[in-house]
């Protein structure tokens, strides 16, 4: 089960109504095996696509670098389907490479731009095989969380 | 020539859990070929035969390697040349989508 706080939640969302027709994409991370997702850190979609998203080779390397320096692990992967719905493409099981993480997918199809409604699930994605889990949104319990602008 | 190589986690099964496993080379394709020998299979990860079956290899397109933080792709593929205590980076690309 994935356990998410509800502001995280509405950040992904948000950032998803807001690239949409284009996928969003980005990472919640969290202290290495808490399985804590705690810091939004939404990264720039470089392939700049409604079907295809792909974090950009240096702002991956800053981020890893940084989760690293701060003993943090990407405890939750991101991203948004624009016309289909919230569940893992052939291409995301290809491509999932962090076996520990909760893959959340958000669909935008409905409510586009808007605030209609949205896809929200996740799941995990390991050695090609998809599991779905449910999702516990949760009240905030954090007061100092730094989330980190989009640059 | 010893350089520190960053392994991803799903990289790990082949390193023993470590993190970090040091190598040796003067080329990043030195690198990855010292690697397989102490790692079996890790190379198969990292590259792929080039298309026409000429026997040369290319990194595969989605697995992203920095030699002090300079993505590859830019400084010569596995050619980039490597030097006494350069830190590479191994990262899987985080990518997807619909399509």
């Amino acid at each position: 089960m994935l356990s998410i706080e509800r502001d995280i939640h509405d950040a992904i969302v948000a950032h998803a109504r807001r690239d949409h027709p284009d996928e969003a994409c980005g990472v919640v991370a969290g202290p290495e095996g808490s399985d804590r997702p705690e810091r939004f850190v939404p990264m720039v979609n470089a392939a700049s696509s409604p079907t295809f998203y792909e974090f950009d080779p240096m702002d991956l390397l800053r981020l890893y670098r940084e989760m690293d320096d701060r003993g943090e692990e990407p405890v939750v992967v991101y991203h948004s389907h624009t016309a289909t719905e919230a569940y893992p493409s052939r291409t995301d099981i290809g491509l999932a490479m962090e076996p520990n993480a909760h893959y959340v997918l958000v669909s935008t199809r409905e409510g586009g731009n808007s605030a209609g409604p949205v896809e929200f699930r996740s799941y995990r994605i390991v050695d090609g095989t998809v599991t779905e889990e449910d999702v516990e949104i949760v009240p905030p319990t954090r007061v100092n969380r730094e989330p980190r602008s989009q640059d | 020539m010893a350089v520190e190589v960053r392994i991803p986690t799903i990289l790990r099964t082949y390193t023993d859990g470590e993190k970090a496993v040091s190598g040796e080379g003067a080329t990043l394709s030195e690198v990855i070929e010292n690697l397989e020998s102490n790692h079996p299979g890790i190379k198969e990860r990292l590259v792929e035969a080039r298309p026409g079956g000429d026997g040369e290899s290319d990194l595969r397109r989605f697995v992203n390697v920095y030699v002090n933080d300079e993505d590859v792709r830019f400084t010569g593929g596995l050619d980039t040349s490597v030097s006494d205590g350069d830190q590479v980076v191994v990262l899987p690309a985080v990518a997807g989508g619909a399509s």
